[in-house]
């Protein structure tokens, strides 16, 4: 007993001293920004990054003296994967923490449910979530960023690497979830503009354990290449089956495949696989002289040591919109609305994890298909198309 | 376009296959308690998960890591039986499968908690090319999935209606207070009847992961189709359930393949309401036992 009060006096007396030095390092008032992620619930493969990202930079800015001298504090809320609780934790953070600016939600549904109030609270939000709709109309978007590249981006990347190939039909086979409904949206709509006829399209449920058959129809069909739109499971399934059924056409993957476990489980079936993915899976193979490979490099080795996993282009979007605050707040000090502007106009030829963004008042995401790299799998790893 | 046709019926073929396997494991519960164990997905999922934790992670044999995996989920669906089923006694049929229900939440967050939320998988129990028929093609692991089923099947068979054992099990369903009378240990037969069905749901998870993938959440839409697949074909008949999957899964792959493959989930559970619209005992059910039914 007596061993354990005694520990318990030491581990005060170190708590106070810590405070106290604290205190003494950052005689400023601390900066407050908020972040909501879906840490938990259906989308937490995204919070679960995001949320460390946050951490990490916290742990950094302030471990360096923090923004000109004074703290940087993030305050990450859990959304629960839920569009009321995300409303609920901004409203709290919005009055209760009175924060400068809110990064995430993680997801579509989330962010645009906060819309409204960040355009009522007059305070900036720069989302994690991909959906265009978003950041579009950006006359009505006044408050709102996001950092992560449009699904159509994805598409313009995979239409533009088709027609230097001369791909003209192509078959599309696509996840019934939202992450697939958006895809064969942007899929379907982009197609003419780039001179390309969609001879398929199939779908299939995310447990869905076999999809030879939707894989044989678009053969059937005379698609010169398949596209596959989906992310978990489903996607090396697909690719499984483009193997063993030796269709003899190219299938392309959204920019969900950008993960090594995808390589993993599906072994040699997935050697020629192509997927437009952002730099960060393959900051290795870029040339040193690649504006953002310094950035990826660092963001990956310091998130590999601090959390021993990876942190995916999912964390990469919280990274990208945190340090955009963060620049502002270096910039321009703790108002709202000088934030918002410094990012809408300043953040220009910026390279973030994501790509290199150009912000402008006629576009809140800021990064187009450059941000994309065609790559293909090759030996069981990633290696960038040349052309 | 006849080989087109016949990869619509092999596609049709592999995932009936599946459904075959995880509609048996519903049999065995029903015929000895007449509950429906809706848990019966996560047994699936947990023969995937346990034998991918005991043949990649711990690099155990393949046999060993067979074994090992199938004892484990016995033993979850004893203590299953012993610590929710058992001590209710004599609690109504209705409760008991909520109950199930509630232990398939449960036993999902534990393995969100232990696999996270990635799919796994590991190599098939056949590596090589799939077998191409007449310019379509099957995976090699189909066909282990298929001699597993007959196997299974086989078993089931000899043990219901050969051994003494099986026939006091199927007497507890229909009459447990008779089954009593004649001295069986009724409360022993139903622990049996969930070690026997969490094994049976690990065998099917070990068979086909290789082939589907396999992660926590996995379970519910398994057992949906299993359990469609159990009552297509007549619930408590081992033989239907096999029937019943193939007929689904292959419905479904010509819907996919001939409509369009948004409606092959849809179609499949049409004709699923049809048949027991005409026959409300499933295909290979008896208007006989549909009357001693209490489910």
């Amino acid at each position: 007993m007596k061993g354990k009060g005694r520990s318990f006096w030491k581990y005060l007396v170190v708590g106070l001293a810590i405070a106290i030095l604290a205190k003494v390092s950052f005689a400023k008032e601390p900066y407050k920004i908020g972040a909501i992620f879906a840490v938990t619930g259906a989308a937490s493969f995204l919070g679960e990054p995001e949320k460390n990202t946050a951490i990490l930079i916290m742990e950094q800015i302030n471990k360096a003296g923090g923004i000109n001298g004074h703290p940087l504090e993030i305050i990450i809320e859990d959304s629960k994967s839920q569009e009321a609780d995300a409303v609920l934790a901004a409203k709290k953070l919005l009055e209760k923490d009175k924060v400068l600016a809110i990064v995430g939600p993680s997801t579509t549904g989330e962010s645009m449910a906060l819309v409204p109030i960040m355009n009522n609270a007059k305070t900036p939000l720069i989302s994690c979530a991909a959906g265009y709709g978003i950041t579009n109309p950006v006359s009505e978007r006044y408050w709102i960023f996001k950092t992560p590249q449009h699904d159509l981006s994805a598409v313009q990347a995979i239409y533009n690497h088709m027609k230097k190939k001369g791909i003209k039909k192509v078959g599309i086979i696509t996840i019934s979830t939202g992450f697939g409904d958006a895809g064969r949206k942007a899929l379907l709509d982009e197609a003419p503009k780039w001179g390309i006829e969609i001879v398929a399209d199939e779908r299939y449920g995310p447990k869905d354990s076999d999809m030879t058959t939707q894989l044989t129809k678009i053969k059937t069909s005379g698609a010169q290449a398949v596209i596959n739109w989906s992310v978990g499971p489903g996607q090396v399934v697909v690719t499984k089956n483009w193997h063993d059924l030796k269709l003899g056409i190219p299938l392309y993957q959204s920019h969900g495949w950008g993960s090594k476990k995808n390589i993993e489980l599906a072994g040699k079936a997935a050697e020629g696989v192509i997927a437009p993915l952002g730099r960060l899976v393959v900051w290795d193979k870029l040339p040193d002289n690649h504006p953002q490979k310094a950035l990826l490099k660092k963001y990956e080795t310091d998130y590999k040591e601090r959390f021993k996993s990876e942190p995916g282009t999912f964390g990469g979007h919280a990274y990208d919109a945190i340090m955009m605050v963060v620049e502002a707040l270096k910039k321009v000090g703790p108002d709202k609305s000088k934030i918002r502007d410094y990012i809408e106009k300043n953040i220009k030829n910026w390279p973030g994890t994501g790509g290199i963004f150009n912000m402008s008042e006629h576009d809140h995401c800021g990064l187009d298909m450059n941000a994309f790299e065609m790559v293909v799998v090759k030996n069981g790893d990633w290696e960038i198309l040349k052309d | 376009m006849f080989t087109v046709l016949l990869q619509f019926i092999l596609s049709g073929i592999t995932v009936g296959a599946i459904y075959a396997l995880v509609g048996l494991g519903f049999n065995i519960i029903y015929n000895a308690t007449s509950i429906i164990n809706l848990a019966q997905g996560e047994f699936v999922v947990m023969g995937g998960l346990i034998m991918w934790f005991f043949s990649q992670s711990l690099q155990l044999p393949f046999f060993t890591s067979i074994i090992l995996t199938i004892l484990l989920v016995g033993l979850i669906g004893l203590m299953m039986e012993r610590l929710t089923i058992n001590p209710l006694k004599n609690a109504d049929l209705l409760l008991m499968i909520m109950i199930t229900v509630a232990v398939s939440i449960v036993l999902r967050g534990i393995l969100m908690f232990k696999f996270g939320k990635d799919p796994y998988s590991y190599p098939p129990f056949t590596e090589g090319e799939p077998i191409v028929i007449l310019g379509a093609v099957i995976q090699q692991q189909v066909l282990w999935v298929l001699g597993i089923t007959l196997t299974c099947i086989g078993l089931i068979f000899l043990f219901f209606n050969k051994t003494m054992l099986g026939k006091a099990m199927s007497a507890c369903a229909v009459n447990p207070t008779a089954a009593k009378l004649v001295g069986i240990n009724v409360s022993r037969m139903i622990m049996l009847s969930f070690i026997l069905s969490a094994i049976l749901g690990a065998i099917g998870g070990i068979a086909i992961t290789p082939i589907s993938l396999m992660e926590y959440d996995k379970g519910p839409s398994l057992a949906v189709k299993g359990f469609c697949a159990a009552i297509m074909g007549g619930l408590g008949n081992g033989m239907g359930a096999v029937v019943g999957g193939f007929i689904i899964g292959i419905l479904e792959s010509l819907t996919a393949g001939y409509i369009h493959s948004g409606f092959k989930d849809a179609v499949a559970l049409v004709i699923l309401l049809g048949i027991l619209f005409f026959k409300p005992a499933g295909l290979f059910g008896s208007k006989a036992t549909l009357s001693v039914r209490k489910f």
